[in-house]
This record gives structure tokens, sequence and C-alpha cells, in this order.
């Protein structure tokens, strides 16, 4: 059994370059099978530069990576075939109906029609959405679009699901249900890689990264990254690593 | 891909406001430019001063005023009223016949008519001007019948050889065809790929497995399909409704609009990947395509008339090649003999347009 069969997400000295800037500084880091992942930093400080990276989108300046044991240099193109997708707009058709969403986002990810109704069928019964299916989006509360967007970015059955800020912009108990939601696709064995601005979120992470300007400056599990910083809560920890990075002349 | 561009079809037929583009816009366009927006005028107020009074000068202004686009208003005594009755303005022209007319005509095969204008209204005059040129051109061509001799009264405009009636519709399809391919094929694509970023599927649609090709091709098929029913419709109209002559080949007028259809696409394409938003695409569009379409490309305006800056800059239109092809394909009926170059020049225009927005992609991924 090799390393990559623990670790989903394998990442060895990733820089990226931007001309002379430097939006990825060496980073390392690994993700391991099942895990819900919180990679957490300021705006701007390179989080969305180094998940374009893991989804294929755009090429590392240099460093190994890794993801679902395929080469982010040669292979985008199965690591697209292994990942979901979802980012804090949702990124559902507004005009569509809630099956046409489903048979059509199956259909780019090459599911057969019947594997596509099998899908549907589960998550909307899972959400107690059956009477929703000829619902165009648009009708349909915020809260329910962004629960029926995971579960379109996760329809294909990805190795990894990333999520991009999932919960900006909803109640709290929208938030809450969202959550359980990601504990139970992570006990389904599917790694959940999440950009948060919630710390309380953070909490519910089981490892969790913090980048400032380009650079991992902490990674660990919340309760111990807490007592590394000798701090109450992970928004304590995020701020006095985000000063610092304002502090280095930034 | 079959998927992408259904879904790309529910886009299109559920916005209310993109069917009323795509559909309403060609019918309403060309029914209000063919009927109500003509610039070809009728029954414009003419005096006449005719120092010769004879047959012949009789026989011209009885065809200039049966001709239906002048109405003899009165008839002048001497040239000391012309200003004047400009300066009131109920008149717009006015012909003056020199004296013995009909004798120099005889004797010298040479006599001479006046055309004043009222250039208060540049467009109008020079029309009026136009057609009364034509008209006397006409007489001429009769008389050259009858008497086998040679008199050169005027020299007409060869712009309206292929367009003896005058007929305005003539100009105005080849325009409609133009700016609505142009306003379909350019300013719809643009918005529904920047409709895609700003609702955030596109990011979704990047990290699929779906190629940036197939997405692309998703995205503008439906676009090329309806832009070509639509210039089938505006054609059609156009034949049907208004009497515009189709002398060249179908095939070949389609096959040019197929080609400006994928250049106004690369266009469309270019714009989105510089455009963050449907707002910032939709202007872009405006500003930079509908208005210089319109403008430049000798649609509305004849190129000959603009300044010499602006008939340099009318040359990157693209829309101005296309409507010399569709008019020498449908009014000449040439073939494409004659209008290899204009096509090779939208050709060469879409090359370009494809290279940017392949860069344009290109520096986004890396």
């Amino acid at each position: 059994m090799t390393i990559s069969d623990h670790h989903i997400i394998e990442v060895r000295d990733l820089v990226k370059k931007f001309g002379s800037f430097v939006a990825n500084d060496h980073l390392n880091f690994f993700v391991r099978k099942g895990e819900i992942f919180g990679f957490l930093g300021a705006n701007g400080a390179g989080k969305t530069t180094a998940i374009k990276i893991l989804c294929g989108l755009w090429a590392p300046t240099s460093g190994t990576i890794r993801v679902a044991g395929y080469d982010v240099y040669k292979e985008t193109e199965k690591i697209k075939r292994n990942i979901g997708y979802m980012s804090q707009k949702f990124s559902l058709y507004d005009d569509m109906t809630v099956g046409e969403n489903f048979t059509f986002f199956g259909g780019i990810y090459g599911l057969s029609n019947s594997k596509i109704r099998e899908r549907m069928t589960y998550f909307l019964k899972k959400l107690g959405m059956e009477d929703y299916k000829d619902r165009v989006i648009q009708s349909i509360p915020l809260g329910w679009k962004q629960k029926l967007a995971f579960s379109i970015a996760v329809m294909h059955e990805p190795a990894i699901v990333f999520l991009d800020e999932p919960t900006s912009g909803v109640d709290p108990v929208t938030r809450r249900q969202f959550w359980d939601m990601i504990y139970e696709t992570a006990h389904e064995g599917i790694t959940v890689f999440l950009t948060t601005h919630y710390m309380d979120e953070a909490e519910y992470c089981e490892r969790v990264s913090i980048m400032v300007d380009g650079r991992i400056e902490a990674l660990d599990t919340p309760v111990a990254l807490k007592e590394q910083f000798e701090s109450d809560s992970m928004e304590e920890v995020f701020i006095h690593l985000a000063r610092k990075g304002v502090s280095n002349g930034h | 891909m079959r998927g992408f561009i259904i879904k790309e079809f529910f886009h299109i037929f559920r916005d209310v406001r993109t069917m009323i583009i795509l559909f309403g816009m060609p019918v309403v366009q060309i029914l209000l430019f063919g009927f109500a927006l003509t610039n070809e005028i009728k029954n414009a107020r003419i005096a006449v001063l005719d120092y010769s009074r004879d047959e012949v000068t009789a026989e011209i202004i009885a065809k200039i005023t049966s001709s239906g686009y002048f109405i003899l208003e009165e008839n002048l005594v001497s040239e000391d009223q012309i200003e004047d009755k400009f300066r009131q303005g109920n008149i717009k022209q006015v012909i003056i016949f020199e004296d013995n007319f009909a004798e120099n005509l005889e004797k010298d095969k040479k006599a001479g008519i006046h055309i004043i204008g009222d250039a208060s209204d540049p467009n109008t005059a020079s029309l009026l001007a136009n057609y009364t040129r034509a008209i006397i051109k006409d007489y001429q061509a009769n008389l050259l019948l009858n008497q086998a001799a040679i008199p050169v009264v005027i020299t007409p405009e060869p712009k309206l050889l292929f367009n003896p009636e005058l007929k305005s519709v003539f100009m105005f399809v080849p325009g409609i065809i133009t700016v609505l391919l142009m306003l379909v094929c350019a300013m719809m694509t643009s918005i529904s790929i920047a409709r895609e970023k700003e609702l955030g599927t596109m990011e979704v649609l990047l990290v699929s497995p779906l190629k940036p090709v197939q997405i692309i091709l998703g995205k503008v098929t439906p676009y090329v399909v309806l832009s070509l029913i639509n210039a089938i419709t505006i054609l059609t109209l156009g034949y049907f409704v208004f009497g515009m002559p189709m002398r060249g080949n179908l095939a070949l007028l389609l096959l040019e609009a197929m080609l400006f259809i994928i250049m106004a696409l690369s266009m469309g394409i270019l714009i989105s990947t510089i455009s963050k938003n449907q707002q910032i695409a939709l202007m872009i569009s405006l500003a930079g395509l509908m208005l210089p379409t319109i403008l430049l490309s000798g649609f509305i305006f004849p190129v000959e008339n603009m300044p010499i800056l602006l008939q340099i800059l009318s040359n990157l239109m693209p829309s101005k090649w296309f409507i010399i092809i569709i008019k020498g394909v449908m009014l000449k009926g040439v073939g494409m003999q004659y209008i290899w170059k204009e096509t090779l020049i939208i050709i060469l225009m879409t090359a370009v347009f494809i290279g940017l927005s392949v860069r344009n992609f290109k520096i986004r991924l890396t």
C-alpha cells in the first residue's frame, strides 16, 4: 500500500507565480481520504489560486502535486472526472428546473440517463424535495438551492469535493443542515476540501490550514491549533496569524 | 455536448427578452425600415425655373413630376426668387433649364440643367438630386433610341445603376441582416457567456471534464442555428414583402452568411473573455459593435460621404464588407470571383478574433 492510498491530495513545494508576484510560496500539505479539510486564509492570501491548481484549472509554476492519485501537470482530465466543485454562487441554472439541472450536470460528467434518474431520486428523497423536481430553481429558497447544488456536486460520486465558501449568505439553520450533509458525505468516503470565512465552521473541520501571504502558516486539528496559539477559539487563531501577515509589511 | 446544447436552448426559450431580441427584432426592424423609416422621399415639393419653355423641357418636367417623387409647387421666373423660396422652406429643390434648351440639344448635342438642392438637409438634398439625375438620364436614354444621336445632357451617378427604382429597401435589407446577425451572434453569445461567469456556473463547467472548446461550441451552436433562421426570415420578408431581387446564387449567399455568423460569434467570444459580467458585455457589444456597425458600415450613411478618417475606419468594420457581399450577390447577381476579396477580409478578421480569444483564454488558464 503506497502513501497515496491514504493521501487523496498530496502537495509538495507548490509554487505559483504571476510575473514577480508569488501567489503560492512552497505549499506543503496532504489531505487524507474521507477527511473534512478546512482551507482558510484572508482574502488575497492565495487560497483561490491553490484551489484552481488542485482542480486542474491552472498549471503550477513548480512543485509535485497529486490529486486523487493523478498528476496535476499531465492528468488534469482524470482529475476533473474525479472531483466535484461547488462555488459560493451555488452554480445552478436559475431558469431550469431541478430535474433539468440534475440531467445537465449528470450529462457533462458522462452519467447514463438511468444513473442520473437514480441519483436524482436518491437526493431529492434525502432532501425531502420530491415534489420540487419540476420547479424552476429561481422559485426555490436560497438554502434549498444550496443543498441542491451540493447534491449535484457529489452526484457523480467524486473522490473529492471542493467547496468554495459554500455557506456564505445562508441562515444559521440551513448552515447547520448543510454541515450535516458535509459530514454524511465524508462518512461515505468522499473527501471534503472547503474554504470558509466563518470561524465556527473551521471548528467543525477535522484539520485546518491557514494561509497568510501565499504561505501556509499553520496546519493541524482545530484543538491543536488553539493550543499552539494559546487561543480560546479559531477566530483568535486566525486573527493572530492574519495580523502577523499584515505586520510583515504587506 | 447534446445536453449542453439542449440546456442552451432552455436559456434562450425561457427568457422573454432573449426571445424578443431573437425573433421579434428581425420582423419589427425590417417592417419598420421597409415601411416607416424609409429614407426614400416621396412627393417632395420642387420649383422649376425654365428659361427655355420648349417641348423638350416640358417633357422632362412632365417626366419628373409624374415620377411620384416630386410635386411641382411653382414655376419661377427669375433666379432671384430661388433663395427666398428655399428660405420659406416648403421647397426642397429647384431645377433650372438654360435658355434655348431644345435648340442647344439639337445643335450642340448638349444642354444644361441646373439642380439646386436645399442642403440644410444634406441627405434629402443629395437623394433628390440623385432621383432627378436618374430621371433625366432615363429621358436621355429614350432620346438616344429615337435619334441615334448622343446628347450629353448630364452625367448620372453610377451608384443608382443597380437600383433604378431607387428603392431604399434594397439598401436596408442587407443592412438589417448584417446588424441582426451581429446583434444575435456577437451580443447574445457574449452576454450568455458572461452570464455563466456571473452566475458562477462557468467555474463549474471549467472544473468539469468538458474541454473549453466543447463549452464554447456548446454555447455558440444554438446561436448559429437561430442566426441562420433569422437571416433566412429577413431574406424571405425582403423577397416577398418588398420585392427584393435575388439575382445571384442563394447557396453562395447562405454560405457567406454562415461565414459572417462565425465571424460575429468569434467577436462575441472575444468580448466575453474581456468582460466580467453581463452589463459589461452588453456595453461593449453595443458601443463597440452595434453603433459602428450601424453608423460606419454604409448601412444608413453612405461611406463615400464620410470624412476620410471615418472612411478609413470603416474598412475595419466586418459589416461593411458583408453588406458589399450581400448587395453583390442579391442585386448584381455576381459570383465568387467578384466577392473573393471581401470574403477573404472577413475570413482574416475571423482568424484574428479567434486567435485573440484563444490567447485571452490561455492567459486566464496559466
